[in-house]
């Protein structure tokens, strides 16, 4: 205790000087920590937001969906009996046509009640149950203000839908119950659920969601009021949403972003660390005086290395309290910026947890990166206040410190995946972070050697330029690493964003389909197919039936109780699509089993995807079973199919032997590929034929792919835009820092005769060259990582894009050149005699 | 730890030092035997680069000797750890250098009150304070280095290494950045503090005149003592 008081004493003494010489550590650990909280704390504005909507995105309190079929029978019952209020709605996919025109919409049916909560706003204003009412024959419709463009319509004009006609009454302008989705194929269309009937698309096994929107008793609590609804009815199949997963997608949605984001903050403070290290070391290196003059004075080493402990945990807490303060702040000015674009109205306020989140992270690199200049400063040996020139320059700390700083890192690697909630993204992150510093660091011996073994060039400047690449104590290896980091990623989300918009919009098209078709009926099928063959310009048409179940069981254990890996418990959260057929697709690959024969009539057997098996932990011979309309059927597992969902392809995770599957209402979805004429013929065609059936142009939804990628490329990319500002700030603090060897170089080369031109020409080389190199290192590093992201991870084509590459170095020269000729400017102006003279 | 009253201030036997530079091992101590009484005063000269400094510094437990014995104030430092070593100068050595190394960061009575703190005395800035007096400094107490002249740091480097009443004072050519007048005017406290308190002092100087006020005067080169002579009582 006397001990740490004494530290104390003596680190407050020391402060005196002020925060002199730790502005890049100050602003480093700001920047990082700042990056991070305000990541944090919108993703929490976000969320809290959609709770807040959470009554208006469920459109009551609590929303129950059911597909393909309608909620009846008892689980109907039950509702009615015990919700004060019940509204039905029904949406689904449907063409929208006129006489020339034709698009894909969203259609949505109300009921009289709709909404029960807020209200619908629609241009003119007006009551909503008379826009939709039948007048003289005619339904009414409001929809999307894109609709009308799209199919040259105008207000009072009527547009066919199904085999009913609808009069557009007005535009609608808010849906409260709209929850913003990620992919939309079409514009709102909402009809009446009376006119439906008219319709005729309301078929059982349509692609139709089915809802039943509950408002309750005041008193009572919706997520009790779910729990008991899953015991009642455990085998009903519906999806059941309350306050706390009101837009369960788009909240998965938001903690994949906020998490990739965070990512790219924590690179940014890791960067910071870097400027921590640099900032610690520059400055213990400022008091190796005074730390030998205490040690002679009797202070022992731990003494010594508590009192400056002290320092650096002090200035840390004020450079994570600066980065919170802004981290804090951000959300509130950012928000304005991009309120038209978030999928709901954020509620911005301070949220303790993303801030303390944050702090932690700040405290952690800060500690684990300026313990090592701490604990090379505690074996700084008094007897350097005698003689340095023949002690060994590189002082290694005791072990214990080094198990701290391994420490630090691994609490850090740790951190990260205890706070993220997708798991394997989080190690994914750790292993990439783990393996860029060592490359980087590879990379900087690489630059170093290749300047100590280089021709000795006959330029003096030069020959300089090349011994501070490499001399000891060179910037090479910190700018390297600080800057390397920023470029890497840089290059990196550039060549994985470049690559998969490629893939969309270039390659896939190729490959892809011209139409997907819904909701074919069986008895149409056909005609279908045979009117779609005969049109010029088609081919590989494809049809499957298919209709929706859940599984309920795995091997006879429910779902819930069984073990299931992470990766592929999509395949157990909700309906699956499902599918039968005599043969096996064309190139179909199997893993193991074997396709039943063509006639097979027996038990039913199923095909299944290799990668869920495994993640359920089955195999051939095993069971699933599986909840179809409300009918549960036991399968057997008689092949593994190898599945790439990345593809376009139709596939089906469970296929079933025929057998088994027929007699359920279902129906039939199909691609065909077309060229580019083709794609109206096929579009009337089947609009004309079968009002029914809707077909999604693939183009249309590529190209809303394509602008997701790049809404979530641009936020990743200004994220990852600090790490580099927070490299920049490391390398103006490198050079700060060997500003005294600056001056006395330049002092020297004046005394020998050297212009202020060429004295800077060869400061400016030098980190022109330091530029280039760290920018070829950080570029390499990039696209090292985009291979394997792109090659490893997502199974998809790479290609080297060069012209991010060539960007990411020039801007690396660019930046290491102005904060050289920035940082070095002054040192030229100094007056030689001075220098001299203190000499 | 008995015989630590009666024993020699300075005990060295058969010292070497070799240290090891990016040009290779540098003999700088060849097997140096010396003795010194308690209360003694000794001047140690020679040419730049004969062993001086490294003599001092292996007798201060700065430096670890490659072979030999050292034994100050009777306990023998050789191979003391490093906190061990800190603990033994706080007990009983004073350090005064050439450049004063005073903690810039703190005050004239701060530097002084260090090495008591480091030992947790209470009275630790009443001593400092009396310290400071002893050399004429008691109107600069809240001054820090930067403030004060060379002569002026160099008295608050004698009275931090004092203040402790160290049983041995080591002294490396502490007039050495100072002009000729300041220069006396710090070796007139040192010999007067030293008189006051029987300190031993051993003393590295190139002022011959100095060396003589010495009761004995020690002469190395290239890592040898050549010579040792006592001054006529």
């Amino acid at each position: 205790m006397h001990d740490l008081r004494l530290a104390w004493r003596i680190a407050r003494r020391e402060m005196r000087t002020g925060l002199k010489g730790f502005r890049v550590f100050l602003t480093c650990l700001a920047l990082g920590v700042a990056a991070i909280a305000a990541v944090g704390s919108l993703s929490e504005a976000v969320t809290a937001g959609l709770m807040a909507d959470a009554r208006f995105l469920l459109g009551g309190d609590v929303s129950v969906r059911s597909q393909q079929r309608p909620i009846e029978g008892e689980p109907l019952n039950y509702l009615i009996q015990n919700a004060d209020k019940i509204s039905t709605v029904l949406e689904m996919k449907a063409m929208a046509q006129t006489k020339t025109t034709r698009a894909l919409v969203e259609l949505k049916g109300v009921d009289q009640i709709y909404p029960l909560v807020g209200k619908v706003e629609m241009e003119p204003a007006g009551n909503l149950q008379d826009r939709l009412a039948q007048k003289d024959g005619v339904w009414g419709a409001i929809v999307e203000s894109g609709l009308l463009p799209k199919l040259d319509l105008d207000l009072g004009d009527q547009v066919r839908v199904g085999q009913a006609t609808f009069e557009i009454r007005a535009v609608l302008t808010k849906e409260p119950d709209r929850v913003a989705s990620i992919v939309n194929f079409g514009p709102r269309f909402m009809v009446s659920t009376k006119a439906l009937p008219e319709t005729k698309l309301v078929q059982l096994g349509s692609q139709i969601r089915y809802y039943k929107r509950l408002q309750l008793a005041p008193n009572e609590d919706p997520l009790v009021f779910i729990e008991t609804l899953k015991k009642e009815f455990p085998q009903t199949g519906w999806r059941l949403n309350g306050p706390d997963n009101a837009a369960p997608g788009l909240q998965r949605f938001v903690r994949r972003l906020s998490l990739f984001l965070t990512f790219a903050g924590l690179t940014a403070l890791l960067v910071g660390g870097i400027g921590v290290l640099g900032a610690v070391r520059s400055y213990l290196e400022t008091k190796t005086s005074t730390i030998a003059t205490l040690k002679c004075v009797g202070a022992p080493g731990g003494l010594v290395f508590m009192a400056y402990l002290l320092q650096i945990l002090v200035l840390s807490v004020l450079g994570i309290c600066i980065g919170l303060l802004f981290g804090a702040a951000l959300p509130y000015i950012g928000i304005e910026l991009v309120r038209d674009h978030l999928p709901v109205a954020p509620l911005v306020g301070l949220y303790p947890l993303a801030l303390l989140k944050a702090a932690i992270f700040g405290l952690l690199v800060s500690a684990t990166f300026a313990l090592w200049p701490l604990a090379q400063a505690r074996e700084t040996p008094a007897a350097n206040l005698f003689r340095t020139n023949v002690m060994p320059v590189t002082i290694w700390p005791r072990l214990i410190y080094t198990i701290f700083v391994f420490l630090g890192v691994l609490a850090l690697g740790a951190l990260v995946v205890f706070w993220a909630e997708e798991k394997n993204f989080a190690y994914g992150f750790v292993i990439f972070s783990i393996l860029t510093v060592i490359l980087l660091r590879l990379g900087a011996l690489a630059i170093m050697s290749l300047a100590k073994h280089a021709p000795r060039p006959k330029n003096a400047i030069i020959r300089l330029v090349l011994a501070n690449l490499h001399r000891p104590g060179t910037a090479t290896p910190g700018v390297v690493l600080a800057l390397g980091v920023g470029l890497s990623v840089l290059v990196a989300v550039a060549l994985i964003q470049g690559n998969i918009v490629r893939q969309v919009q270039e390659t896939i098209p190729d490959k892809a389909p011209a139409f997907f078709f819904i909701d074919i009926q069986s008895n149409q099928a056909e005609a279908f197919d045979k009117a779609l063959t005969s049109i010029e310009g088609t081919g590989e048409l494809m049809r499957r039936p298919s209709l929706r179940g859940r599984i309920v069981k795995i091997n006879g254990v429910d779902v819930d109780k069984a073990f299931v890996k992470p990766g592929v418990r999509w395949a157990i959260n909700g309906d699956r699509a499902l599918s039968y057929a005599a043969k096996p697709s064309e190139g179909t690959e199997f893993t193991a089993g074997k396709w039943w024969a063509e006639d097979y009539a027996g038990p039913p057997l199923i095909s299944f995807d290799a990668r869920v098996a495994d993640g359920f932990g089955v195999g051939v011979g095993d069971t699933l079973t599986l909840n179809v309309m409300g009918r549960d059927i036991k399968a057997t597992i008689a092949s593994l199919r190898k599945i790439d969902w990345r593809t376009l392809k139709f596939d089906f995770a469970i296929i079933f032997a025929p057998g088994t599957l027929e007699s359920a209402p279902h129906t039939h979805i199909a691609a065909i590929k077309a060229n580019v004429e083709a794609e109206p013929e096929i579009e009337r065609t089947v609009a004309s034929l079968w009002p029914n059936i809707s077909a999604i142009r693939v183009k249309d939804a590529l190209e809303a792919a394509s602008r997701i990628i790049a809404g979530i490329g641009a936020a990743v990319t200004g994220t990852a835009s600090v790490t580099v500002l927070a490299g920049i700030i490391v390398l103006a603090g490198t050079i700060a820092a060997a500003r005294a060897q600056r001056v006395y170089d330049s002092v020297v080369f004046k005394v020998l005769g050297a212009t202020r031109r060429q004295i800077m020409g060869a400061f400016l080389l030098e980190f022109g060259l330091l530029g280039l190199f760290t920018g070829l290192v950080g570029g390499l590093i990039g696209t090292l990582i985009s291979w394997a992201v792109i090659k490893h991870i997502m199974a998809m084509t790479w290609v080297f894009l060069p012209l991010e590459v060539f960007i990411t170095i020039a801007a690396a020269i660019l930046f290491t050149t102005l904060a050289g000729f920035f940082g070095t400017w002054r040192a030229l102006g100094e007056k030689a005699a001075t220098h001299l003279r203190n000499e | 730890m008995t015989n630590e009253k009666n024993s020699p201030a300075i005990q060295l036997n058969d010292i070497h030092l070799t240290l090891t530079s990016e040009a290779g091992e540098v003999n700088i101590l060849r097997g140096l035997d010396l003795t010194i009484d308690r209360g003694e005063t000794v001047g140690l000269v020679g040419p730049s680069g004969s062993g001086k400094t490294s003599l001092l510094m292996i007798v201060a437990g700065l430096e670890r000797p490659t072979s030999g014995r050292a034994t100050i104030a009777g306990q023998d430092i050789t191979d003391l750890n490093e906190d061990k070593l800190a603990l033994f100068r706080r007990e009983h050595t004073g350090i005064v250098f050439q450049n004063f190394h005073l903690v810039p960061t703190m005050t004239a009575l701060e530097n002084v009150a260090l090495p008591l703190e480091f030992a947790g005395i209470e009275r630790a800035f009443d001593l400092a304070r009396d310290q400071l007096a002893a050399v004429g400094l008691d109107h600069r107490t809240q001054h820090y280095p930067g403030q004060l002249s060379g002569g002026e740091q160099q008295r608050v480097a004698l009275a931090r290494a004092f203040v402790a009443e160290p049983t041995l004072l080591l002294a490396d050519e502490p007039t050495g950045n100072l002009d000729g007048a300041t220069g006396d005017h710090v070796m007139e406290l040192l010999f007067d503090l030293h008189a006051r308190l029987n300190t031993t002092l051993l003393l590295i100087t190139h002022a011959p005149a100095l060396a003589e006020r010495c009761d004995r005067t020690l002469c190395m080169t290239d890592g040898h003592l050549i010579s040792d002579s006592k001054r006529d009582a």
